[in-house]
């Protein structure tokens, strides 16, 4: 959400304030965000809620999308390779949980979900493994042929049930710890609705909250995994790969190494959402993982900024919410999605949210202007 | 049903993080919300039946059609004198299983919503239909003919017309025994219904069936399969899938110069739609067979097909008079004072009244006692009630 | 035959990609325009079957040109809107993909959405033979009795195979001839091999891409009328699978190879054929998609190798 990143006009001054802080004061913040995220679908603020669908539903479908993008930021935003098929590796994880959850095998949720990002990301290098070496634009076309490969594959073979896809997918274990209570609201005015409450952690059919939930504490995971990764070496190598993969490599960086890398990691954050996806719908069929999600995907990333990891969720946001939020205006989804693609890459091809540079680039900068400066040629 | 406990505790939205989006005037707090179904009295204030299905995007023909049905019950039945006044909440899923489950837990949510005619389409209903029977509430499709999805133990599952497992053994039997075709190809489209019903016709037609293929949906050139058709020498093809390459694969037919005289082709009730003559481009479309568990809208009993081009400037179409039948059994069971979930589908489980389609009634899996299967056929452009075929 | 309009099609993206070293992923758009062009050609001259041969020969070529210059048409303006200003700013590849892809979706609704739209000009009164069931298949009228030549013992050859095969080689033809012979051919070939040395050769490389575009849509146009031939329909939303196809057919023959272009496309139809006798017809795409991957994996240059200007085997 845009609320999460500092404005763009006062940024180097907030941005720098918000560097300085103490710890404890950042630790709270943070952790007020994430409390707010997580009490939205019992807030249900008006306005902000859903008129036309279930609240939780949709903000499940927001998250679920958050993760995708974010796993999307990474191939794309970090690597700068560009995948057309990353709907692939979602469904990749969708039907590995549930073939081995239902339709020929019948092991516990968490194993699922491990088996399914495992095999996402075994798919992902599979994939990488010998693409990654063709040019880039190249590797658009092969990525977006596997996602239709794979969705054919699915919808054509036997053993994958076909058309009619697969049902009775195992859902989380649960946990039923407390009951919450919704907020309902008349106007500006609420009252805490006793009736409509969301169980702490009881994954049944009818609440979709706590797999909003569930999801949150994905993306927080992921979102901590990705700070850590871009600030390391790896980080660094994906940045000097997407900047000139010549001077990278003559550098002495392994660029296909890293490239892979970065698709492996693409692969298996698609496979976590696809398998959290296909447990909270229940059932699943290849219908869903058409092509054009994936460009649903590009677009989320694309929209909210590549390589800025706020960009992405922001993205997610305005592709998964916006749409529910103004059912009104779904016939003209995708013509809405497709002018505000064009304008962007005219006109702000950064994003919404641009990645900022890392700050150790900007300190070298100012090291650099600092040192002029000293020498006497002081030039902006 | 859950007893309604409303703790009336006003929050004022200020205290929340969110003082920057609730900026409206305070209003009155909670006397108008709705929901004081409990109260004992036979007409609860805002009562309302959904109609779950597609009424945008792609497959929004179908879904319109059945809804305008409803519409009309509704209407009828608001009209009478001293009637429950019920209103209609319109669940849109665009026929995507995936905005299925958001809108399912709505229609869930919404303590007014007592039944729910639909969903419309098979894929939607496996996603929602779960969902209605862990809440208890009642849905009676008009449309979604797949017979697996009776056989899932949900007691709120009902349907008012004929599934597949039906048609497929009528619409074999029409063509080896009223068309006498012996040699059948058969054709389907990978999707859950298309090869669904064509595996049935498969099944039925035995030793009468020469060859198979299937297709995508979206394809459109189907020279392969046309050279196919010609080289296995059959004599009559059955199409199982929806209206858009049915129309496509005939028009290719009869471009390479496969007649209906030489090549009968026959289809299902999701190629029943006006769309298939206009793919396959009016002439080439003559005398194509389609079958429907639908019964002809002139066939329908009373008044029904008067009133509805009265309400809306067009004749009934496919499934109008089975959502117009679902709605009804709801309605009435409104009117004697169904008034809960609860009620309600015990009432719809014991339901045995004429409809305008047929003797409306269903057995423990919620399929319908009384089926006919049609078939129809091409004629001048216009899609046409043939004769009934099977019941 | 599909092969002969897949090759066709597949010039636009070579043509392109040749010049600019970019994927024009609205060309399938472009494509589906002029398929539009062509079947409301025939709408406006109230074509049917069974007119007298001169007439119906006269609206086909008729179909053509109008398909020719809704797509060259189509075709200059994606340029304009979506990689004008991207190619002056010297954006990433990236970029102008993502804005190609945005004008090939915006451009694909807008044909989907064409009753909304007439809708709001106030236009849906004398344009509705035009605009109905706008997300539908909309036939195109082909007034040439489609009659058998030859019959060789099952294996029938048809009119219109001959007409689409027979065109689309003297398109080929001509092309081939325009960019080798004439003095814009010439600058265009200059600008694929070098574009900073052709530009000091005094090519106005704006006019030049503007040319690589313009060929690039009427040729799709062409293809448009012949694959309406051929299939019959259109519909809003045919552009992006056909586009990937014809793109693949790019690659196979060498990307930025005018003849490869023709020989990818034949190979791609002749391999769909196959994969669907072989494997049923349901794998035809997986056939194609499968043959897209393992060209780029192990011949990336494709079969008569790329670049426009050395391409002369």
């Amino acid at each position: 959400m845009s609320t999460t990143a500092p404005r763009p006009a006062e940024r180097r001054s907030l941005g720098d304030r918000w560097h300085e802080a103490p710890r404890v004061l950042k630790v709270l913040v943070w952790a007020l965000v994430a409390l707010f995220f997580f009490a939205l679908p019992l807030i249900n603020p008006p306005l902000l809620s859903t008129p036309d669908s279930d609240f939780g539903s949709v903000l499940f479908t927001v998250a679920g999308y958050g993760l995708v993008a974010l796993g999307l930021n990474i191939v794309l935003g970090y690597a700068g390779l560009l995948d057309l098929g990353y709907v692939g590796f979602y469904a990749v994880g969708a039907y590995t949980v549930g073939v081995f959850g239902s339709l020929h095998g019948d092991l516990p949720w968490p194993i699922l979900v491990i088996l399914a990002v495992t095999v996402s990301t075994a798919s992902g290098l599979l994939l990488g493994a010998p693409t990654l070496r063709v040019r880039g634009d190249y590797l658009a076309i092969v990525t977006l042929g596997f996602g239709e490969i794979i969705r054919l594959v699915a919808l054509n073979s036997e053993f994958l049930n076909q058309a009619r896809g697969i049902q009775d997918i195992p859902r989380p274990p649960s946990l039923e710890l407390f009951e919450l209570p919704t907020l309902s609201w008349d106007g500006a005015v609420a009252t805490v609705d006793l009736n409509d409450t969301s169980v702490f952690a009881k994954f049944g059919l009818l609440d979709g909250v706590p797999y909003y939930w569930l999801a949150l504490v994905f993306i927080i995971l992921i979102l901590v995994g990705d700070t850590l990764l871009q600030n390391s070496r790896v980080g660094r190598a994906w940045e000097a790969t997407r900047e000139d993969e010549e001077a990278a490599e003559l550098n002495g960086v392994p660029t296909f190494r890293y490239k892979l890398l970065a698709f492996a990691m693409g692969a298996f954050i698609g496979g976590l959402s696809g398998a959290l996806f296909a447990s909270r719908q229940g059932s699943i069929n290849p219908e869903t993982f058409i092509i054009n999600l994936s460009m649903l995907f590009l677009a989320a990333v694309v929209v909210g900024g590549q390589g800025n990891r706020w960009g992405a969720l922001a993205g997610a946001v305005v592709v998964g919410y916006l749409p529910e939020r103004f059912r009104e205006v779904a016939d003209f989804r995708v013509l809405v999605f497709g002018l505000l693609l064009l304008l962007l890459a005219n006109f702000r091809p950064q994003g919404l949210l641009p990645p900022r540079r890392a700050r150790r680039a900007r300190k070298a900068t100012q090291q650099l202007q600092h040192l002029e400066g000293t020498e006497g040629g002081a030039r902006a | 049903m859950r007893p309604i406990v409303k703790i009336a505790t006003p929050v004022a939205a200020a205290a929340l993080l969110l003082a920057a989006c609730g900026g409206t005037t305070g209003g009155s707090s909670d006397t108008s919300s709705s929901g004081a179904a409990s109260g004992g009295g036979d007409c609860p204030e805002g009562i309302s039946i959904g109609f779950f299905g597609a009424l945008t995007g792609p497959d929004a023909n179908l879904g319109v059609n059945i809804n305008n049905g409803v519409k009309l019950a509704v209407e009828e039945h608001n009209a009478e004198s001293g009637a429950c006044q019920v209103a209609v909440e319109e669940y849109d899923s665009q026929g995507l299983p995936d905005q299925a489950t958001g809108l399912a837990t709505q229609a869930v949510g919404d303590e007014n919503v007592v039944g729910i005619v639909g969903p419309a389409f098979s894929g939607e209903s496996k996603v929602a239909d779960p969902l209605f029977d862990e809440a208890g509430l009642v849905g009676i499709t008009p449309s979604a003919t797949n017979p697996a999805l009776s056989e899932n133990g949900w007691g709120t599952f009902f349907r008012v017309l004929g599934n597949d497992a039906t048609q497929g053994p009528a619409a074999a039997t029409y063509i080896t025994d009223t068309l006498g075709k012996q040699k059948v190809y058969v054709v389907d489209d990978a999707t859950e219904y298309g090869k669904g019903l064509a595996d049935l016709v498969r099944q039925d037609l035995g030793a009468a069936k020469v060859k198979d293929n299937t297709v995508q949906k979206g394809q459109t050139d189907f020279s392969a399969v046309v050279s196919d058709i010609r080289g296995s020498g059959a004599d009559a093809v059955f199409f199982g899938g929806y209206y858009a390459e049915a129309g496509l694969l005939l028009k290719q037919m009869r471009d390479a110069g496969l007649t209906q005289e030489q090549v009968a082709f026959v289809s299902d009730d999701g190629a029943k739609d006006q769309g298939l003559v206009e793919a396959a481009g009016g002439p080439a479309a003559e005398g194509a067979i389609l079958t429907c568990p639908c019964l002809p809208p002139e066939e329908a009993e009373g008044t029904f097909a008067a009133d509805y081009e009265e309400a809306y400037g067009t004749a009934p179409a496919t499934y109008s008079a089975e959502g117009y039948d679902a709605a009804t059994i709801l309605l009435e069971g409104i009117s004697e004072g169904n008034v809960t979930r609860e009620d309600l589908l015990a009432y719809v489980k014991s339901y045995d009244a004429p409809g305008v389609t047929k003797q409306l009634k269903f057995d423990e899996k919620g399929e319908p006692s009384e089926i006919s299967v049609w078939a129809y056929k091409v004629q001048n452009g216009e899609i046409v009630a043939d004769q009934e075929i099977g019941s | 035959m599909v092969g002969a309009v897949y090759g066709l099609f597949a010039l636009g993206y070579t043509l392109v990609y040749g010049v600019l070293r970019l994927i024009n992923f609205a060309h399938s758009e472009v494509f589906m325009w002029g398929s539009f062009a062509a079947v409301w050609c025939m709408t406006a001259f109230g074509a049917r079957a069974g007119m007298g041969v001169v007439p119906a020969i006269g609206l086909l070529l008729a179909a053509l040109v109008a398909a020719m210059l809704v797509s060259g048409g189509v075709a200059l303006l994606v340029e304009r809107v979506a990689y004008r200003r991207l190619r002056e700013k010297n954006s990433p590849p990236l970029v102008a993909l993502i804005s190609a892809i945005g004008a090939s979706f915006v451009l694909s609704e807008l044909m989907g959405l064409r009753d909304r739209v007439a809708g709001w000009l106030n236009l849906s009164g004398p344009l509705a033979p035009y605009i109905d069931r706008a997300r539908e298949y909309t036939q195109f009228t082909n007034p040439l009795a489609n009659v058998e030549i030859v019959n060789l013992g099952g294996f029938s050859v048809r009119s219109n195979q001959v007409i689409v095969l027979v065109a689309a080689l003297l398109m080929m033809l001509a092309l081939d001839q325009f960019v080798r012979r004439s003095r814009l051919g010439r600058g265009v070939r200059a600008v694929s091999q070098d574009p900073e040395a052709a530009a000091l050769m005094g090519v106005n490389q704006k006019r030049v891409i503007q040319l690589t575009f313009l060929i690039g849509g009427l040729m799709a146009g062409a293809a448009a009328l012949l694959y309406m031939i051929h299939i019959g329909v259109t519909r809003f939303n045919i552009g992006f699978i056909l586009g990937i196809k014809a793109f693949t057919a790019a690659v196979l023959g060498g990307i930025g190879n005018i003849r490869g272009a023709l020989l990818g496309g034949l190979v791609l139809g002749l391999a769909e054929n196959y994969g669907s006798q072989l494997f049923g017809s349901a794998w035809k795409d997986v056939v194609a998609f499968a043959l897209l991957v393992v060209v780029l994996l192990f011949r990336p240059t494709g079969l008569l190798g790329e670049s426009l200007g050395k391409a002369r085997a």
